[in-house]
């Protein structure tokens, strides 16, 4: 049995790469994923790519901070120490608004972003993932599991048919780690 | 997909679209020959100038469209800007009307009571510096205040200060205009450019006159009072009416089969702009409103005295919720603004949510307090209000008929807008 787990087919112009996404659907073999220095337009419908839910997160982390900064605010100035400021009334909404919109701003923004971190492995000191060096570079690549999608030559027949300058057979899912 | 389309369609002006703007205007008229009728010039005055107000601000929204477009050189609006360039056809006809709205609200007396509640020959419109003898000291309705302001404050000035806005306004989009439709049939980068020239003038023009505009038209009906929020105010309504407005002709035309190469990625960017602006309205009203509630002067407080009047101050916070919590909720998901029945109905409550900020912009400095909070908006605000959206409606579309085409067919920048994905 073959010990290649990843086939990548590595396309110089989007075009054919487009062009062997189209050819590989059509013969049903299923794309693990598609690896591209730029983004294409149209290329998440054609792979079938669900709409992101950073937005939900985003909206719940904004409703968050509003909600903690509101609460505190409420808690120091009129719960607990309320304070005289220019005979205004202890609870006094107007001027707990520019801070709400504040700490919603920031959780939403701290909070979307660590939830990008979170879902695609890209904290801080962490080697990134990446199936072929080239996808951040010059090479448009499809990655096809290789488990499974038999025989491995027909894949490679098909890619190459679309216009694929290079296929490549890994043993390893990454090569980053090297 | 639909890859090619007819660029040569022009737009029919017929129909339901033409009777019901003429029923639309006769209503307005029929309210106006009322309101007079029965005694209500004062109240019939302000409405027509919110209304022409309104009118002129929506239509001149077209052409500052048209200009950020081609100063920031944005290529995605290429396929809609026929809409805003017939907005600025109909600017002119605007102006006319708004200058004469103001001219005979100055010219046109009434016996009222004057600032001091007595009796005397009052203005329709401006009662407070425009009426005679304001400035003469020993007169009746002598006022210190207006007298250190009338060197600016004065008639003839403001007069010719109304008239040079609009006419550099017109004038401009006019021109906006006629280079779009001579690129139409000469092609070439030669028109784009003058275009691009052009607008940047106009933004300079209209970022410096259009707060002006504001202090000059709405905040001097109570002239007292000042605020430099009030300009940026007022255009932050103009830009989000104005947008709601080329939103909502846009989507009705689509649904009329024109506009076909229009794609819900140009509505997504609409509807996003409405939003954001939304936000850019809100922030601004926040900002006039804090300082003042915080700082507490009587001269700064007094405009928001008479708007926590009983009759006005559920109108006043109907307004606050409407303009920022519609859009804020109906437009901040993606999928909503790619869906022409949401967005259509944030459109529709945008236009008479900002209708309702003008409303409470003039009314209870022009008019003050009716009887109840229930009789403050009632037929001569509704009727006029139809008979401007007439008018509207049938000045720009009987623009929009005079095209050869319903698209720029030689903008440079089609190819892109056509293909316009986000």
């Amino acid at each position: 049995m073959s010990s290649t787990k990843y086939i990548l087919g590595l396309f110089a112009d989007p075009d054919e790469m487009m062009h062997g996404i189209d050819l590989l659907q059509k013969n049903s073999v299923p794309i693990y994923d598609v690896f591209t220095p730029m983004p294409i337009h149209g290329i998440e419908k054609k792979l079938g790519i669900k709409d992101s839910r950073l937005g939900f997160a985003a909206f719940m982390f904004g409703c968050l901070g509003g909600t903690t900064i509101f609460s505190m605010a409420y808690y120091m100035l009129v719960h607990d120490w309320p304070m005289n400021i220019g005979g205004k009334p202890a609870f006094a909404i107007p001027d707990f608004v520019p801070i709400t919109f504040e700490w919603t701003v920031l959780f939403t923004a701290f909070g979307m972003t660590l939830t990008f971190f979170f879902a695609t492995h890209l904290f801080p000191g962490r080697t990134p993932r990446v199936m072929d060096l080239r996808a951040t570079d010059d090479r448009f690549v499809i990655a096809i599991d290789a488990k499974g999608n038999t025989p491995h030559e027909d894949i490679t027949k098909i890619l190459k048919e679309a216009g694929a300058v290079e296929v490549k057979h890994n043993d390893r899912k990454y090569v980053s780690y090297e | 997909m639909k890859t090619s389309h007819s660029f040569d369609e022009r737009f029919q002006f017929q129909g339901n679209a033409k009777t019901w703007s003429l029923v639309l205007m006769a209503i307005g008229v029929i309210g106006i020959a009322i309101g007079f009728l029965t005694g209500g010039g004062e109240r019939t005055f302000a409405n027509l100038l919110l209304m022409s107000y309104y009118f002129a601000c929506v239509c001149t929204c077209g052409v500052f469209f048209l200009a950020v477009q081609y100063v920031a050189q944005a290529g995605w609006s290429a396929a809609i800007l026929r809409i805003p360039q017939a907005f600025a056809k109909a600017l002119p006809i605007a102006a006319v009307i708004l200058f004469a709205v103001i001219f005979l609200g100055i010219f046109m007396t009434h016996t009222g009571l004057n600032e001091y509640g007595k009796q005397s020959t009052i203005p329709y419109l401006y009662k407070l510096w425009a009426v005679k003898g304001v400035t003469t000291p020993g007169n009746p309705n002598y006022d210190a205040v207006i007298t250190a302001k009338s060197g600016y404050l004065n008639v003839p000035f403001f007069l010719i200060r109304i008239a040079l806005y609009l006419l550099c306004y017109s004038a401009l989009g006019a021109l906006l205009v006629k280079y779009s439709n001579n690129e139409d049939a000469l092609g070439g980068m030669f028109n784009y450019n003058k275009s691009f020239k052009v607008s940047v003038i106009f933004l300079v023009i209209f970022g410096f006159t259009v707060p002006l505009f504001a202090f000059d038209t709405i905040m001097s009906l109570e002239a007292h009072w000042f605020s430099t929020m009030f300009g940026w105010y007022n255009f932050a309504a103009l830009w989000v009416g104005g947008l709601s407005v080329i939103t909502l002709t846009i989507i009705i035309l689509r649904q009329n089969g024109y506009l076909e190469w229009v794609t819900e990625d140009h509505l997504h960017n609409l509807g996003q702009l409405m939003f954001g602006f939304s936000v850019f309205w809100t922030y601004l009203w926040f900002a006039q409103f804090l300082l003042t509630w915080y700082a507490n002067i009587p001269e700064e407080s007094a405009y928001f005295y008479r708007r926590w009047q009983p009759e006005f101050i559920g109108w006043f916070w109907l307004n606050i919720v409407v303009n920022f919590l519609t859009p804020l909720l109906l437009l901040m998901k993606r999928d909503s603004k790619r869906l022409v029945p949401v967005l259509k109905a944030a459109c529709i409550i945008l236009i008479c949510g900002h209708w309702l900020d003008y409303w409470q912009m003039i009314m209870p400095g022009a008019v003050g307090p009716q009887s109840h909070w229930y009789t403050e908006i009632s037929w001569p605000e509704i009727t006029i209000f139809f008979g401007f959206a007439g008018l509207f409606i049938f000045t720009m579309l009987n623009a929009l008929s005079k095209f050869n085409s319903l698209i720029p067919k030689k903008h440079p920048l089609l190819d892109e807008s056509l293909h316009h994905h986000i």
